[in-house]
């Protein structure tokens, strides 16, 4: 090859301008948590963290947290298995349905929190019946459930069928002509193939859960160990208490990176490690 | 290995028409355990479409299969008791060769451990015993190709399909791993039919020849048979192959 033929764009890499404005971008990510880590009243922490209010928000928050997650699970999954076959049905059934997963997701929360009150609230379309048989959900830690559960199931949703369509379905023939039924197929077979990205999926899903704010507050309120999460007590401290706000924002970031890092490496090796 | 307990050679009798969109294809043959079918054609001649509809992946339109006396072509895949060998192997990558091989006998309902042991002797017999704890992903060509083998054959089916079996194997590897499959073609008891387009598979690892061009039957008899009166400028263009 002379050495004046062009080379590659991709072998020269980004140009100086990709790297400046993916710097700033960089920036805008991690400095606002660097500035929660330089701001935190370190002396105080100790003090704070076992105060009575943050271990009941703590607590809620994951207790509510692992819950949305498992509902997440045992009903996203299907819906992710709906989804990913949906490609073969007539453009407009396919488009509401994916639109329907995707609504949550750039519904601004506390739109998503005012209209699960409208329909499960004790005069809601569905709560006035649930009232009549006494059921009542707003504002209790149910409530929290159902608000975090509706915010974070596309996370689920999206990362079941990528993996679904990812996957090489045409293994589930070769376990059939082995013998296999259809539920031993999709036990042995198909379940074991998305397993790393259902793994990812809850993983997205419990991080959103347990930093679910708007829907919640809307949805459930904020009484203390009943609906009021780590986000609500750290919003409502930053009111009046900046240091305890800083401190029930780091025990939040805490959590949810550490599950990010813990999950990483435990749940997701990969089929082929 | 498998087949029926006594009586007649088990048999495959196939006569059907399968569609593929708006394609219809029409086949009927017989096979007979100990002599392989080879069922040959080019691109697109509909071959794929009857193996589908053999296994059980693709319903017909009409007609019937019958294996060993019992017509199979309602049934689904897995209670067909047929193998099937596929082009790319498909196999499980999830599962490490002890447990492809074992997996049909799980299928039956047998527990894991004593599957694991009832899947030794097949390990051992495809020389795969040093294998049994690899994963697909760690396996050459040709070692995908004895564990898709082994895995199929495990599960005891009463007949077997082959799709294009070297497709997928380097050109170098190709002629000793035929020698291979021909080996283990021949040990095993019941009816067998490999798709194929290459002559060489053809001469090495079948007795019977099934044409198929563009949805029908062309020709049919043995590769000699074939060899001596080509019916269609497609067979005469496979012999010459066979013979260059």
């Amino acid at each position: 090859m002379p050495d004046s033929a062009p080379r590659s764009p991709t072998r020269r890499g980004p140009a100086v301008i990709v790297w400046v404005i993916a710097g700033v971008a960089l920036a805008l990510l991690v400095l606002p948590l660097l500035a929660i880590l330089l701001s935190a009243p370190w002396a105080r922490m100790p003090a704070l963290l076992v105060a009575p209010e943050t271990l009941q928000a703590l607590g809620l928050s994951v207790l509510t947290a692992v819950i949305s997650t498992v509902l997440c699970l045992v009903l996203g999954i299907p819906l992710a298995v709906v989804l990913a076959r949906s490609v073969a049905w007539p453009v407009v059934p396919r488009r509401v349905l994916r639109a329907a997963v995707t609504v949550p997701l750039v519904l601004p929360p506390v739109v998503g929190g005012l209209a699960l009150l409208l329909l499960l609230g004790r005069n809601g379309v569905l709560g006035r019946w649930l009232a009549a048989v006494g059921i009542t959900i707003p504002f209790t830690t149910g409530a929290v459930v159902i608000a975090q559960t509706f915010v974070a199931m596309p996370f689920l949703v999206f990362a079941v069928e990528g993996a679904l369509r990812g996957a090489d379905r045409r293994v589930e023939l070769a376990a059939a002509s082995l013998g296999a039924s259809p539920w031993k197929v999709f036990r042995t077979v198909t379940v074991p193939l998305v397993a790393p990205g259902v793994a990812a999926g809850a993983v997205l899903c419990f991080a959103r859960a347990l930093g679910e704010f708007g829907a919640t507050i809307t949805f459930a309120g904020s009484y203390p160990g009943v609906t009021r999460t780590l986000p609500i007590a750290s919003y409502l401290a930053s009111q009046n208490d900046l240091s305890q706000s800083i401190a029930l924002a780091l025990v939040l970031l805490v959590v949810s990176v550490g599950v990010l890092l813990g999950l990483r490496d435990r749940w997701l090796p990969g089929v082929r490690g | 290995m498998s087949g029926p307990a006594s009586g007649a050679p088990a048999a495959l009798i196939v006569d059907l028409a399968a569609r593929h969109g708006s394609f219809e294809v029409m086949a009927s043959f017989h096979v007979v355990a100990a002599r392989p079918l080879a069922l040959v054609g080019p691109n697109g001649a509909g071959k794929t479409t009857v193996l589908n509809a053999l296994a059980g992946h693709l319903a017909l339109e009409r007609g019937s299969i019958l294996l060993d006396g019992r017509d199979i072509a309602g049934l689904p895949p897995e209670a067909r008791r047929i193998g099937v060998v596929f082009q790319d192997f498909l196999l499980f990558p999830h599962l490490s060769v002890a447990d492809n091989v074992a997996f049909g006998i799980r299928m039956r309902g047998t527990r894991r451990a004593a599957a694991r042991a009832a899947a030794l002797p097949w390990l051992e017999r495809f020389d795969l015993a040093a294998l049994a704890g690899r994963y697909p992903h760690e396996l050459s060509g040709g070692q995908a190709q004895r564990v898709a083998l082994a895995r199929a054959l495990a599960a005891e089916p009463d007949a077997l399909l082959l799709d294009e079996p070297m497709a997928s194997l380097d050109v170098e590897v190709r002629d000793e791993v035929r020698a291979d499959l021909a080996r283990h073609l021949r040990e095993f008891s019941g009816p067998t039919v490999i798709v194929t387009h290459s002559a060489a598979d053809v001469a090495a690892l079948a007795s019977e020849v099934v044409v198929l061009e563009a949805g029908a039957v062309t020709q049919r008899g043995s590769w000699e048979a074939l060899r001596r009166t080509p019916a269609t400028p497609y067979v005469a263009r496979l012999v010459r192959e066979g013979e260059g």
